[in-house]
């Protein structure tokens, strides 16, 4: 890296000069440190991502470099559910609303998914209170929902990695008292590369025309 | 020696002081209390708490220094899923604004994840809306200026002048916290733009907020700066996250610890 070549040059200019104070000599280290300090909190941020095969597609939310951790408390990535289409939905377990029937229209849809194709479909709730909806909690809530098969993955992350996932979906969510929100009704459908193919929007609407898309997708990895 | 010393010194201010440059100039914004027009569903106020917010939007020259360090994010590299197709249109090429584009006019064209990505490379973060309300109630001497009539009208008078987004940084008022261009230069980004909700968008089944509709008829300021806020939040509902329009910028926030 050119930064460190650089201090490395300066170093040695420092150590060939006798001369320069001890005094001198401090500062010029604190300047040193403050460079590659102020160098070093941006990088720290970017991590560089591992090399994969195949590349990911452009619209596709694998993109996203957001950790995760699932019910079980184990973290991943949003690419680690790649390879399977994934109809998700964003909740939280304190919900007395709508949340209760968007549930419930997602236990319908997997109900409805042939036994044939079901190892092809991953259905995935997001919390959007992580503070509250803790692993522990959203295991609690998996079991009490019949939703423990290892067809259903509950995610939770940091506050801001939701709010972004919250914005690749056109979900809009806002916290208006603890432990209630207001949030958009959507289930999306994600294809196996991870690119969005179909929204439902509202409650306890008809789950047809989500279920072809599901249906039509997941025939493809047959 | 003493002139090799001279110079190295000097060579150290320099590199100092060009970083110190960079850093955005931001300006602290003491806690404070505020009803939003917006998003208390009461009607009792909202907490800010204190902050760092930058004192002009995101220019080009800016955000020409970002792309270059990290081109990822430049017009040929960026993925789809994070900026739509009209992303720095109006710049001559990847790491160039060209000529019309001014270097301290404000970056626009930039979609709600490259402008994220740029205040968390900077060490910061978008502002909320409440935040960005607040510094926005402010005139030159008062903190909430939402009353008066003249304030008003500067605001919804901007709103009906085309272009404004070619201008530079820095030539609208300066407001009581010592931030620029909050109304008559660009609109902005804020961190939570997507926590809104309108009734009479296509969207169903969304939780909707009376305290949008006035249905005043007459107009005073009360009404003018509900019209104002309005705008604003209707704009910012309905945009998406991977969005760029040409009206559109935005600036930095920090925590204060």
């Amino acid at each position: 890296m050119k930064l460190t070549d650089f201090n490395f040059e300066i170093k040695k200019r420092i150590s060939s000069r006798s001369r320069i104070s001890f005094k001198s000599k401090s500062i010029l280290y604190i300047l040193i440190c403050f460079l590659f300090l102020s160098f070093y909190s941006c990088t720290n941020k970017t991590e560089t991502k591992p090399i994969i095969e195949e590349p990911i597609s452009e619209l596709s939310i694998y993109n996203l470099p957001s950790k995760w951790t699932n019910e079980e408390g184990e973290n991943l990535e949003i690419k680690d559910l790649k390879g399977k289409v994934l109809v998700m939905v964003m909740i939280y377990t304190s919900c007395k609303a709508a949340c209760p029937r968007l549930v419930a229209d997602m236990r319908n849809i997997e109900q409805r998914i042939p036994e044939k194709i079901k190892d092809h479909v991953k259905f995935v709730l997001v919390s959007i209170d992580p503070e509250v909806d803790t692993p522990q909690r959203l295991k609690a809530f998996a079991i009490e929902n019949k939703m423990d098969g290892d067809q259903w993955t509950f995610l939770r992350s940091s506050e801001e990695n939701t709010r972004e996932f919250a914005a690749v979906l056109a979900v809009n969510y806002k916290k208006i008292a603890p432990l209630d929100f207001s949030h958009s009704n959507i289930i999306s459908v994600f294809n196996a590369k991870g690119e969005l193919a179909y929204q439902q929007e509202g409650l306890g609407v008809n789950s047809d025309q989500t279920i072809d898309k599901i249906l039509e997708e997941a025939e493809k990895l047959n | 020696m003493l002139k090799n010393k001279i110079v190295l010194s000097l060579f150290l201010l320099i590199v100092t002081t060009s970083l110190v440059a960079q850093e955005p100039k931001m300006v602290a914004i003491a806690r404070g209390k505020f009803v939003p027009l917006y998003g208390a569903t009461t009607k009792t106020p909202v907490e800010v708490k204190p902050f760092y917010i930058d004192v002009y939007p995101v220019t080009n020259a800016q955000y020409l220094t970002f792309l270059k360090k990290y081109p990822e994010n430049s017009r040929s590299r960026i993925k789809g899923i994070f900026a739509d197709k009209s992303y720095l249109s109006q710049w001559e090429s990847d790491f160039s604004f060209g000529k019309v584009n001014l270097s301290n006019a404000p970056v626009t064209n930039v979609s709600w994840f490259t402008a994220k990505k740029y205040c968390e490379c900077q060490g910061g973060r978008l502002p909320t809306m409440d935040e960005w309300e607040y510094v926005a109630m402010a005139d030159e001497k008062r903190i909430d200026a939402r009353t008066k009539e003249s304030f008003n009208k500067y605001i919804m008078s901007w709103y009906e002048k085309p272009n404004t987004y070619a201008n530079p940084v820095g030539e609208t008022f300066k407001n009581y916290w010592g931030v620029y261009d909050m109304h008559g230069l660009v609109w902005e980004w804020t961190g939570d733009f997507n926590s809104i909700f309108l009734s009479g968008e296509s969207r169903k089944d969304k939780d909707t907020d009376k305290n949008l509709f006035c249905g005043s008829a007459s107009v005073n300021a009360t009404d003018l700066m509900n019209y104002a806020a309005f705008m604003r939040y209707a704009f910012r509902g309905s945009l998406k996250a991977r969005y760029t329009t040409k009206n559109l910028g935005f600036r930095c926030a920090k925590d204060k610890k």
